[in-house]
């Protein structure tokens, strides 16, 4: 019994960490739209430069790109909250050792 | 470790149908108060002189209402103009949601519930007005560009809702959670002043980016699926 519970809490603390890792580097899909929002904000840029009186048209479409293009990085993040706080895979091992207790 | 659920108050059972009242739903119900309130005292003060050249209070909402008014129809066309009074609804709400994080309540839109619901109505504008105004095209274009193509097409209908959804929820709790953290990170005399800087680029800013972006987004899908009149 003794052994089994020392496996358990290594267990545990395993799972735990890879938790945190893997919350790490969901974020790290933030990357992608930031180097895509950075081109299209130099387009953007150059167009208004070019055309400054077309410079509401350009800023609601870089608007809606940037939005749409940022949906990549926000899963990230919510995959990364639901890994820190809401912890599923933590969860599943802790009911599923209850039912050894 | 700080604590980001969202808190139940109380738990009501009727006809043994459980139903939450959580801070959301307390907030949204703040924020519904503000605005019927606003509606109500604007209403009022039009009815006692309302006068055909408007000026003061009554010029600025009807200035408000008129430019939104157009910046649909410049979107959808004359024929769905009746968009613009929802999505007016949908803006403002979703607006005033976000900024109500710098009052220090928990924005309505940092719970998934409440943007799913904003977007699944988004979804069925979208279907609905498709089957409307052209049943046959709306079929065809889930073949488009070739038959092939239906499941995807499936597929990216079911995910428009939950893309709009999690856009607006990502944003709206990535604010709550990283000003919540500064927030307990810092000595309380210090969080008088500093946080101020994260609530405008939260609240404010992304705030109303992100109202308008979904009302924009929502727009565009619509027109999708709608044949563009000349």
């Amino acid at each position: 019994m003794e052994e089994l519970n020392v496996q358990m809490i290594q267990s545990g603390a395993i799972i735990l960490a890879a938790q945190a890792i893997a919350a790490g580097i969901a974020v790290l899909a933030a990357a992608g739209p930031g180097i895509g929002q950075g081109y299209a904000a130099g387009k953007a840029a150059e167009a208004a430069a070019r055309q400054p009186e077309a410079r509401g048209d350009i800023l609601s479409t870089l608007l809606i790109g940037g939005a749409l293009a940022e949906t990549s990085g926000i899963y990230g993040l919510v995959v990364s909250f639901l890994l820190m706080f809401v912890s599923p895979f933590f969860n599943t091992f802790v009911n599923w050792v209850t039912t050894f207790m | 470790m700080v604590n980001f659920d969202i808190r139940t108050y109380r738990v009501f059972e009727v006809f043994g149908i459980e139903i939450w009242f959580t801070e959301t739903i307390r907030n949204t119900w703040i924020i519904m108060g503000v605005l019927i309130l606003f509606a109500i005292f604007a209403r009022i003060k039009f009815f006692k002189n309302v006068s055909d050249v408007p000026s003061g209070f009554q010029n600025g909402i009807e200035a408000l209402v008129e430019m939104f008014d157009n910046f649909v129809v410049g979107i959808t066309g004359k024929r769905y103009h009746y968009l613009g009074k929802w999505f007016f609804g949908v803006i403002v709400f979703i607006g005033i949601s976000n900024i109500s994080g710098m009052f220090l309540l928990r924005p309505p839109t940092a719970d998934i519930s409440t943007t799913l619901a904003l977007a699944i109505a988004t979804f069925f504008l979208i279907h609905g007005l498709g089957v409307k105004s052209a049943p046959l095209k709306y079929l065809k274009s889930f073949l488009e560009p070739f038959f092939l193509f239906l499941p995807i097409n499936l597929v990216s209908a079911i995910a428009t809702p939950i893309s709009l959804a999690f856009r607006l929820f990502g944003n709206v709790i990535a604010g709550v959670v990283i000003t919540g953290l500064v927030y307990n990170l810092m000595p309380y005399i210090a969080t008088l002043a500093w946080p101020g800087f994260l609530h405008v680029y939260f609240d404010l800013f992304a705030g109303l980016l992100h109202a308008y972006i979904f009302t924009v987004l929502s727009l565009s899908f619509i027109m999708d699926k709608i044949p563009q009149e000349n």
